[in-house]
Parts: C-alpha cells; structure tokens; sequence
C-alpha cells in the first residue's frame, strides 16, 4: 500500500494552519509553540508518547481547550479568535471521534446518529432516518439503530462514533487514539476505515495515536510531540530514516533511561539533558 | 493574620460558587427565553421527559413523606394546643405550616435526594466519558441540551409537586384531627381551607419555585465540574446534595424574611 501523497498541489490553501501554537493548564504550559500545516485531503498522524501533549493538542483543534497563544487556522479562520456563533459554524465543518466512543448511553445508536441532523439540519424525519442507515453501513454496522451503546462491543461503540461523525459530512475528521483498547483484528478494521475515508471522500484527516504500525499504515505524514514541543515532521519514510535521537527513541520503542540501571539514572541527574535545557530556555 | 487570609479566601471561593451558579442559572435562561428567537428552541420533549422524571415520579415517595409529616405536626401541635383546650386549633396549625413552610421545604429535600443528585451523577458521568466534549464538537450547546430542560422541568413542577405536598399533609393532619380532635373530615377540611389565605399559598409556591432554581443549578454545576475519573461522579453527586439541601435553606431563610418584613405577614 502506498503512503506518498498523490494530491499535493503547492498553491492549495492548508485545511489547518498552525502558528506558534501555545496551551497552558494555569501556570504550566504544556505546548511550547506548535507550527505545522495540514493540506486538504491529507492525513496528518500525530504521535507522542503519554504526557507529550498530543491529546491537548487534538482538543484545542477541535476548540475544547483555549490557547494561550497563536493561531489555529481551519479553512482560514482562526478558531481561537472566534466567537461562539463562529466556532459553531467552523464545528460544522468538522468531526471528532472520541478515544471511548462518547456515545449518548440514553440514545439508541441510531438516534445518537441522527443528533447532528435533528439539531443542525431541516431535513424531513424520514429523510434523515435514511442518512443513519446510510452513515452505519458506512462503518459495517447497518442493522444495529436500535441498539443501545451499552449493548455494543468496544470496537462496534467506535464505529458507530464514526458514523455520527460522519453525519454531517465533515471535511475534517480528528481521530484521537481510534485503536486504543481495540485487539489487533478490530484496531486494522478501524485503520481500513480510515483509509477508506481518505480515498473514496478525500476527507483532511488527524489522527492522535501512539500505534506505531497503524500511524505508518495510514498517515501521508507525521508529528511527532515530544514534551510540548515538535520534535519532528515528515512522511512516513522521512521518519524512518531520521537519525534524530529521540525520534529513533520513539520509532526503534527504546525505553526512557531511567530504567537502565542505577548508575545511568544517577549519570542523567547529574548531567544535562539537551530536551530539559531547551525547554528551560525557552520558559526563560 | 493566617486566620484572616483564611477567611477571605473561603468568602472568595463561596462568592466564586455562587458567581458559578448565577452564571450556569443565566446560560440555561437564556436559552430556554432567547434561544427561541434565535431559531434555536428549547427542546420541550427532553423538558417534558425530564419533568416526568423529577415531577410524577416523585409523587409515590412524596406522597407518603409528606402525609406523615401532616401527621406528625398534627401530634405535636396538639400536645401544645390541649392543655388550652384549643383541640380544634390542629387544623389551622397544620394547615399554615404546612402550606407556608413545610411543603415547600419537604418537597425540595425530596427532589434533591431524587434529581439533584441524579442530574449531578447523570452530567457527571456524561464528562468523565467525553459526552459533553462530543456534544461542544458537534457544535450543540450543552447548556441548551442538558441543563436548560433540567431547569425548565425544575421549574414547573416543583410547585405542582409542593401543592400536592401541602393537600397531602393536610389530608395526614386529617388523620389525627378525625381520629382524635372531634373532627369530621369534612370539618377538618373546611377548617383547613377557612384557616388559609392566598398568600399563604402564593408564597410558599413561589419559595418552591426558587427552590427548584436552586436544585437544578447546582445539580448541573456540579456535575459539569467534575473532574477526570468514575470516583469524582461520586463526589460530585455527594456535593450537590449537601449543597443543595444547604442552599435551599438559605434561599428559604432569606425569602421568608423578605416576605416578613415586606408584607408583615
């Protein structure tokens, strides 16, 4: 299967533009200053180790966390900058599928589906009860609108929040971690999906993931969030021939230092770490 | 001087709260009043669905509390009113307080044990599990979705609730009054009706609906809040009771006093 973008024109506008993007939690800032550009029709993969940043970074593209700093750029509007009004209309454009689902527990599948339509929409009942079936079979779940999420296995709760992502028609669609808790089997059907998304509806595509096999399955390009900052970002094979020690680190799943052995723990105490005096710096 | 500090920054958070809590009251308003106009209506079936729940449901339970509160201000009234020989004064004594006070308050602390508690669990839990998150991303408000039903349900039914409350305590202090004060029910009834005036009714009706306020805005606020993790719905559930049933008592207090010295009631 072959990961080399085919649709990259230089001229096209970026679907997503990110420009020195900062997030804090009170006093601590957790990203440092994010760039990157997502082209239209393009999937981004965005990796990180636990504590990197990359679920604040998802959740402040999607406008559930505020910036402290910068711009975030979606069709050319800024989403940091927008008003309520703004940021729904952007919302519009876009869908999000959560790490468990989030599947209203008191809706069928089906309603839970049909929720975007019903609020955002006029369309007719029956008109939309049409789209449903159609946003299910979409994900392989046709047949299951009366079902309760409960009643649905881990894998199935994805997929139908997929298909309520999907409901919209978004140009946008942000993953986070779409094969955490998922066996291997299930996890590829998801990566299926999403390669099917990108093929057959050219949807601009984020994925927050910390799979290794799977980002390198589906991902025209990638990010990789290291400590609130970007420690690298390029195709899939540009990564793998990187020779940047972290980014070795992560790929190659060398553990952190601090479980080698006594005397290296005691040697990384004392010496500086080139990633800690960055960050140093740059908080002044 | 740490005392001091300390009291300044408890003031601080409690103003803070209740800052919260006007705000949260604000939003749901404005989207059950504004939201309309805008094209945005309120939704009525998640409002009715939500009253059933926190309204009829509650009736059973209600009922039975407050006709054996009836019954118990009947036994302690008459115990004061007997050495006077003032037997027939029960019904009065029932009647007022009841209507006045009691049913209102009855009924609040049986709501919140019921749908405080319930709305901060069933929005906590919808947090900890990226609902509410799911519901900001698919650009659906979650003051429209969630809470400004819950207010308008809270709204309404705690003074149909608290009129019910008052007939059933009456209909409890009937018990004693005909087993044991020489009433005939009918008696006892007309006593009670005779001893009422509208404003007895009017402003217990109107603490209910503050009452119902009250309930629902912390309820939602505490389940807004809570953080990451299934043990934090638990605490935040716990909160809403003890600051609702907290609350209502002070709204009780402050309204009770307004109409004292407003009316000379």
């Amino acid at each position: 299967m072959s990961t080399t973008p085919s649709f990259e024109s230089p001229q096209s506008e970026p679907a997503i533009s990110v420009h020195d993007l900062r997030v804090s939690y009170g006093e601590r800032e957790v990203l440092h200053g994010i760039n990157f550009d997502v082209l239209p029709g393009e999937t981004l993969v965005i990796l990180g180790g636990s504590g990197s940043g990359k679920s604040t970074l998802l959740r402040t593209l999607v406008g559930l966390e505020k910036p402290s700093a910068g711009e975030i750029l979606i069709k050319g509007q800024d989403l940091a900058k927008a008003s309520s009004s703004q940021l729904d209309e952007i919302r519009k454009k876009i869908g999000m599928s959560f790490q468990g689902g989030a599947l209203f527990g008191s809706m069928t599948v089906g309603e839970n589906v049909a929720l975007p339509l019903r609020e955002h929409t006029h369309l007719e009942e029956s008109t939309i009860e049409i789209i449903v079936r159609l946003k299910l079979e979409q994900v392989g779940l046709e047949g299951f609108e009366y079902y309760m999420p409960s009643q649905l296995s881990g894998g199935m709760k994805k997929r139908a929040a997929l298909a309520r992502a999907l409901a919209m028609d978004p140009e946008i669609m942000f993953f986070d971690e779409p094969s955490a808790g998922l066996d291997p089997i299930i996890a590829a059907g998801i990566d299926e999906l999403i390669l099917h998304l990108k093929r057959a509806f050219r949807i601009t595509i984020i994925v927050v993931t910390h799979e290794l096999a799977s980002a390198f399955l589906i991902a025209d390009r990638m990010l990789l969030i290291d400590r609130g900052n970007v420690l690298a970002l390029g195709t899939p094979q540009e990564m793998r021939s990187s020779t940047q020690p972290r980014v070795r680190q992560f790929l190659d799943r060398v553990p952190e230092p601090e479980i080698a052995g006594e005397l290296d723990y005691l040697q990384m105490l004392t010496a500086e770490r080139p990633s800690s005096k960055r960050t140093a710096e740059e908080r002044g | 001087m740490e005392f001091v500090t300390q009291i300044g920054e408890s003031t601080l958070n409690s103003l803070g709260y209740l800052g919260s809590l006007v705000s949260l009251g604000g939003r749901a308003a404005y989207y059950t009043v504004a939201g309309p106009l805008q094209g945005k209506p309120v939704l009525l079936k998640r409002a009715i669905s939500q009253a059933m729940e926190c309204g009829v449901r509650a009736l059973p339970i209600l009922s039975l509390i407050t006709f054996f509160i009836g019954l118990i201000l009947a036994l302690q009234a008459a115990y004061e009113l007997r050495r006077f020989g003032a037997m027939s004064a029960v019904a009065t004594a029932v009647a007022i307080s009841m209507s006045r006070e009691l049913g209102p308050l009855v009924t609040a602390i049986v709501v919140i044990g019921r749908s405080g508690s319930a709305f901060a669990a069933e929005i906590g839990t919808m947090k900890v599990s990226e609902e509410i998150d799911a519901l900001e991303t698919m650009a659906i408000s979650p003051i429209r979705f969630l809470v400004a039903p819950k207010f308008l349900a809270m709204m309404l039914m705690l003074p149909c609730l608290t009129i019910w409350a008052n007939t059933m305590g009456i209909l409890g202090g009937a018990l004693f009054g005909v087993a044991k004060a020489d009433f005939t029910f009918a008696r006892y009834i007309r006593a009670s009706i005779d001893s009422l005036f509208l404003h007895d009714i009017t402003t217990g009706l109107l603490k209910s609906v503050m009452f119902g306020i009250t309930i629902a805005a912390v309820g939602c606020l505490e389940g807004l809040s809570t953080g990451a993790g299934a043990e934090q719905v638990g605490r935040s559930t716990t909160r809403a009771v003890v600051m609702s049933i907290f609350l209502v008592i002070v709204v009780d207090l402050f309204f009770t006093a307004l109409f004292f010295f407003a009316g000379n009631q």
